[in-house]
């Protein structure tokens, strides 16, 4: 960017993603996809690629479309190669000249569309080359077919198909690492961000994404009311509270240099984001002290290694 | 201009001579070759087509999807499992109207795993709402794919074309063909200039809503009025073809039909073993004949039956299985074609060939034969078997 990011003059954009749409108040899905878009420049067209998803379901229900850009969806798992194939048909227009202007493409898609079924595809088109952004707005569990876990989902969660019984109690798998699988596909622009605060960093990260040539991708955590159990009111101060407690590390990897792009000024313990949460209740409960202990661990030793990776 | 090329290679030099603006590209037996050819011809520069090679047959489909969608020319090329696996997208395609090209080699469905030709993969995906044209052999696989985008891409149809060709039996085997001059080929294809695109500047579009109950019917039920629209638009541009050609087409080819009495109604290759199985048997005086299905989708139900009309005996002759426990799927299409009719042939399945079991001229006779019992006797017998098949005995 060439200037320095003043939230006044970026919300003074245009929208591209209009209100009205179906998304529930306090979902983190809407905040993300506004924010990313907003960082476009206002000459620039996009088109917008979306997964199956709350997103998809909320955002165009025939016949309204809630974007001011060309979108396209086709199916669950298929996002990424969706996008490249918009990505592909721009280059031969272009070439060919039927085609005018700058288009960028983004593509969006919830972490089941990322982590689990659409892995495959985003892992080609990453591999490809293609000159898009893929952005995982990242709820932690398939949340439109009614809160299942994915492999995002975290260890101890409680979701329908890891539910909280007198045997088991929650996911017991930890969440699977994406970003990091990400960085090892050597692609020009990975970051892990989220919709805090002001929005500089979502906002810095989605530009660098955008004009960045080649494929980047965003994962940006998007807290879910309903599957995440909490009042909508405090979206915000959840995802302060996943950040400030290291949960949800901000960082990107440019040209495979790593770099924090957040240091929580006092690492709150790892409680702080669970007690909130509905789906973390079980783990207060007298006798599970454990569960709480060996999160604070996990998120401790991987802050730890992020911390040596970047240098910090 | 005369040449000597497999199938594979046809379809791949068609579309050398079209230049598409995209291609998915994903190998598997035995449609592999085409992308094969065709890399070469962007190796070469030959053509300054986008070439995406993928990681699976979904993305293929998908990257055709998407680049269609955004108003380039789409094509990409499959076989068996791979068509398999790109089924959910068939119906994203067609339901888009998004009228993409896809070669299909057909090669036998897992499992077992078989890389030999039956039709059980396009006939898996023959509800999907493509168009489905087969070849007989080399020179129309060729000429099929040509025909393909300007049937497809016609406002009244927009939807995707499936050409398809018997695996190693037609895309493998060397034949002599006549191919057409690139610009006669580009000329009769010409430009794709859709009305609505992902990439148009003056108006941003959105494909592929959530569609619940006020909407979704209706847009089903324009879907099938473009599948009927497309048998008249098929017929429109097999004549324009004839004109460059000099070769004719239909919706199917009638072998000596005129008079006969006994008749078979099959697809694909398997036709050039019984034209000369009719041949034969007209010789020794019997009225055989043959109807070759070209179009399967849209199924030519009413011309298939006044075809049928003056025969007195038929066997359908199903390359794929279906699992129907009725019959294999032309069969169901063809029997259900002749129920309007006033004085019906007696009618029989025999399902065949299936994972490339070989059918030669003395069985298409022996199929004559039982034609011929039936039409004397009016005991058709089993209405549904298989041939070609060792007995248990044999087995052991």
């Amino acid at each position: 960017m060439s200037t320095v990011y003043n939230l006044k003059r970026e919300a003074e954009k245009p929208v591209r993603l209009t209100g009205g749409h179906r998304l529930c108040a306090g979902c983190g899905a809407g905040v993300v996809v506004s924010g990313v878009l907003r960082a476009l420049n206002k000459e620039d067209r996009a088109v917008v690629v979306n997964a199956t998803s709350c997103l998809q379901v909320s955002t165009f229900m025939y016949p309204y479309t809630a974007y001011m850009d060309s979108y396209i969806h086709s199916a669950f798992e298929n996002s990424a190669a969706t996008c490249a194939g918009v990505e592909a048909a721009y280059n031969a227009l272009q070439r060919r000249g039927k085609v005018e202007g700058t288009v960028k493409f983004i593509t969006f898609a919830g972490d089941g569309g990322t982590y689990d079924i659409g892995f495959q595809s985003l892992s080609g088109a990453m591999e490809r080359g293609h000159d898009m952004v893929y952005v995982c707005y990242d709820n932690e569990a398939y949340m439109n077919t009614g809160i299942q876990r994915s492999s995002s989902t975290p260890r101890f969660a409680r979701t329908t198909t890891s539910p909280v019984g007198s045997v088991e109690q929650g996911k017991k798998q930890n969440k699977k690492d994406l970003t990091e699988i990400l960085v090892a596909h050597d692609i020009p622009y990975i970051a892990q961000t989220a919709p805090m605060g002001n929005f500089r960093d979502l906002h810095t990260k989605a530009y660098n994404a955008i004009y960045t040539k080649g494929p980047c991708f965003l994962n940006v955590l998007a807290p879910c009311p309903r599957g995440w159990d909490y009042p909508m009111a405090r979206l915000a101060q959840i995802i302060q509270l996943a950040v400030d407690t290291c949960v949800w590390p901000l960082y990107e990897v440019e040209e495979g240099v790593w770099r924090l792009t957040y240091i929580p000024k006092k690492k709150l313990p790892v409680e702080d984001f669970l007690r909130p949460q509905g789906r973390f209740r079980h783990m207060f409960q007298k006798g599970n002290e454990w569960m709480i202990e060996e999160a604070q661990a996990y998120v401790d030793q991987k802050w730890e290694r992020l911390l040596e990776r970047t240098g910090a | 201009m005369s040449h000597r090329l497999s199938g594979n290679e046809a379809v791949a030099y068609a579309m050398k001579q079209i230049n598409p603006d995209v291609m998915g590209a994903f190998p598997i037996t035995p449609s592999t070759e085409i992308p094969e050819y065709f890399a070469q011809y962007v190796a070469d520069g030959e053509v300054n087509t986008e070439y995406v090679a993928v990681e699976s047959e979904h993305s293929s489909m998908s990257v055709c999807i998407a680049a269609q969608a955004a108003g380039a020319r789409a094509v990409c090329a499959t076989s068996s499992c791979g068509l398999a696996l790109m089924y959910e997208l068939l119906y994203v395609a067609a339901s888009c109207r998004l009228p993409i090209t896809l070669a299909c080699v057909n090669r036998a469905l897992s499992g077992p795993i078989n890389i030999n030709h039956d039709y059980s993969d396009s006939m898996g995906g023959r509800d999907s709402g493509w168009i489905q044209i087969y070849a007989e052999n080399n020179q129309e696989a060729y000429d099929n794919f040509i025909m393909a985008m300007p049937i497809g891409e016609t406002p009244s149809v927009r939807l995707p074309v499936m050409t398809c060709m018997d695996g190693f039996i037609t895309s493998h085997a060397v034949e002599n063909i006549e191919l057409l001059e690139t610009d006669v080929v580009r000329r009769f294809i010409g430009e794709y200039n859709p009305e609505h695109y992902l990439l148009k500047k003056e108006n941003p579009l959105a494909v592929g809503p959530y569609d619940l109950s006020p909407y979704y019917m209706e847009h089903k039920v324009l879907q099938a009025e473009a599948m009927k629209a497309a048998k008249t638009r098929i017929l429109e541009v097999a004549a324009e073809f004839e004109k460059i050609s000099g070769r004719r087409y239909g919706l199917f080819e009638e072998y000596r039909m005129e008079d006969a009495e006994l008749a078979l109604v099959l697809m694909g290759s398997t036709a050039g073993t019984a034209k000369a199985a009719v041949d034969k048997l007209r010789e020794e005086g019997v009225k055989a004949g043959l109807v070759k299905i070209r179009v399967f989708r849209p199924f030519p139900g009413e011309e298939l039956a006044r075809a049928l009309a003056g025969t007195r005996a038929v066997a359908v002759m199903d390359k794929s299985e279906g699992f129907s426990a009725n019959g294999g799927p032309l069969f169901a299409e063809t029997r259900s074609a002749l129920y309007d009719l006033k004085e019906r042939a007696y009618l029989i399945d025999i399902v065949y060939g299936l994972g490339g079991r070989d059918v030669k001229v003395e069985d298409i006779e022996k199929v004559f034969g039982r034609l011929a019992d039936i039409a004397v006797t009016g005991e058709i017998g089993p209405l549904y078997t298989h041939m070609g098949q060792r007995s248990k005995e044999e087995i052991a």
